[in-house]
């Protein structure tokens, strides 16, 4: 356990660079201790996943930050709030709860951090690039950001990611590191001639998350993708059911041009096979709601939805024109949306039941009007955490098939 | 009275404490598996279910889970429902960050220590202490007759 420090980190230990500073480089020398690395490195920006309220420790941790007149180092994106500060009357929560989750959003700002309040802070300018070394929290951020970007970082979460961001540093171990990106477990989809539906994506994700324990997964004979959002949804999946914090893609991911690439010249411990009826099978398990049943709303956008899948959606709800006012929560960061009114792109939209929701997601705050009836989602990740955090039945479908079913008012799905 | 042992270990959060040890083979998650609020262990799949950490030395061979660990250990010690200290066969980078914020926040300190942890039983008498060098000490009064034998 010899963590060697340079001047600039020695300075911040030593109160030179104030309070803040001073604790932040104090608990991620700890961490760096406890993960047994020798030394940090610099990073170019950093992702916070802190300001989702669960207690008071949380905020008490920023609140003291910003007192000690703390300041991020690079730039920092936040992920998303309990409370949609764009549409606040959408949020049904006591003033108790309010405060303080209010409160929470707007330390980090006052800690320099961008208000992003996306979990999908690759789809913002700050997108980073192929190589860089960055810290981020959040799931689906992480695994996206390392295996369809390229760039590198760990599975950060609570309180280590923000001290990342007010040092600019992180732990040189882990996924920083070439040697420790490579593939360990091959997985081939033996699916002849596959269709890239958004489906298949999902249900390869939620296969290699369960299969590949601490083992990174290297992925063989996936479809070129339509565009990545399905890789933003095969990750958000295997981060779901599992801790996957980095995939290859053979042919399709940016370090895995080959299969040689991507186990960087070893074997693989494992080869596991994905047929056609094991896609099946996990999709069914995400969904116990039979066809016909009657439908309360559907949730699209977990991860938050790109300015394209919007440009998918709009057209097919002006061609399907679900009348019943079933409503159609779409979660999007605020830039997206932004950019969606300057386009007038959703005007007379709510006519068909779209509420778009921004800064938060339906799955971790009360948003929903109805909670008795069957949700339809396109999202992995939704259908995997929505009943145990909001107590609701999912039923998930490709998005074409939820507009539908908004429309008929109960679940249908093709055949597929 | 059996007499106590002594053995060394390192600190990840110094601090000194007394309890009871609470002695688990299998690592427990934090996040999910201790309420906050109670100190008592809620994981239905772990063998410690119904049991309540607060006030006592929680020994086991590592920790585990979701990184939202450090925050519920954090809320805990400053609930008071959390264990006087932790002592752990491997360091735990996610316990040592809630320890560590914890000690900022609220000056309590929660003392973290790597040590081997053969031998002890629930219910033996722990104390932590720090030695001249800076290493915890950590004495054991074992709490029955060890005619039963002992690994250490």
């Amino acid at each position: 356990m010899t963590l060697e420090l340079n001047a600039r980190d020695r300075s911040m230990l030593d109160g030179e660079q104030g309070p803040s500073a001073a604790a932040a480089m104090k608990i991620l020398v700890a961490f760096s201790n406890a993960v047994g690395a020798d030394s940090l490195l610099d990073i170019s920006g950093a992702h916070i996943d802190g300001c989702l309220f669960h207690g008071k420790a949380g905020l008490d941790f920023v609140e003291r930050l910003v007192e000690g007149g703390g300041r991020v180092q690079v730039l920092t994106t936040l992920n998303v709030g309990s409370f949609d500060l764009i549409h606040p009357g959408m949020v049904k929560m006591p003033a108790a709860e309010e405060v303080p989750a209010r409160r929470l959003m707007k330390a980090h700002l006052e800690l320099g951090c961008q208000a992003t309040f996306t979990c999908a802070p690759y789809q913002t300018r700050f997108r980073p690039s192929f190589g860089e070394q960055i810290a981020w929290g959040e799931s689906n951020a992480i695994v996206f950001a390392n295996s369809v970007i390229g760039a590198r970082t760990n599975r950060y979460g609570d309180f280590i990611d923000l001290c990342c961001a007010m040092t600019g540093r992180a732990p040189a171990w882990g996924l920083h590191l070439s040697e420790n990106r490579r593939g360990r477990i091959l997985f081939e989809l033996d699916v002849p001639d596959p269709e890239p539906s958004d489906s298949l994506f999902v249900g390869v994700g939620l296969i290699i998350g369960q299969a590949s324990g601490d083992r990174i997964p290297v992925i063989t004979g996936l479809p070129r993708p339509r565009d990545e959002d399905q890789l933003k949804a095969l990750g958000a999946a295997a981060a779901t059911t599992g801790a996957v914090a980095l995939f290859h893609a053979v042919g399709v991911t940016p370090e895995a041009s080959t299969l040689d690439e991507a186990f960087q010249g070893h074997a693989p411990d494992e080869t596991i096979r994905i047929s056609r009826a094991d896609i099946g099978h996990a999709l069914a398990r995400l969904s116990g709601v039979p066809d016909g049943a009657p439908l309360a709303a559907v949730s699209l956008g977990t991860p938050h939805f790109s300015h394209q899948e919007w440009m998918r959606l709009l057209p097919l709800l002006r061609e399907v024109a679900p009348g019943r006012r079933i409503p159609i929560y779409v979660n999007t960061g605020r830039a997206t949306l932004t950019r969606l009114q300057e386009e007038g792109a959703l005007a007379g939209m709510e006519a068909f039941g779209l509420i778009p929701v921004a800064d938060t997601c339906t799955y971790v705050t009360s948003i929903l009007e109805r909670l008795d009836g069957v949700v339809m989602t396109n999202s992995g990740k939704w259908a995997h955490y929505a009943p145990g955090n909001i107590g609701v039945s999912v039923a998930f479908a490709e998005m074409k098939d939820c507009i539908r079913s908004a429309a008929v008012g109960y679940v249908v799905r093709s055949a597929s | 009275m059996t007499r106590p042992v002594q053995r060394t270990g390192t600190f990840q959060l110094t601090g000194e404490a007394e309890g009871l040890a609470l002695v688990f083979s299998q690592p427990l998650s934090f996040w999910g598996g201790i309420d906050a609020e109670t100190g008592d262990i809620t994981d239905h799949s772990h063998p410690g279910l119904g049991q309540n950490v607060a006030g006592k030395i929680l020994v086991m061979p590592s920790g585990r889970g979701s990184s939202s660990s450090s925050s519920v250990l954090a809320e805990a010690i400053r609930r008071g429902t959390a264990p006087a200290g932790i002592l752990l066969e491997r360091p735990d980078p996610i316990l040592a960050v809630g320890a560590i914020v914890a000690e900022f926040l609220y000056e309590i300190r929660m003392p973290l220590v790597v040590c081997d942890i053969a031998g002890i039983a629930s219910g033996d008498g722990i104390a932590i202490g720090t030695g001249v060098d800076g290493r915890a000490i950590v004495t054991i009064q074992p709490a029955i007759n060890p005619a039963v034998p002992r690994h250490s």
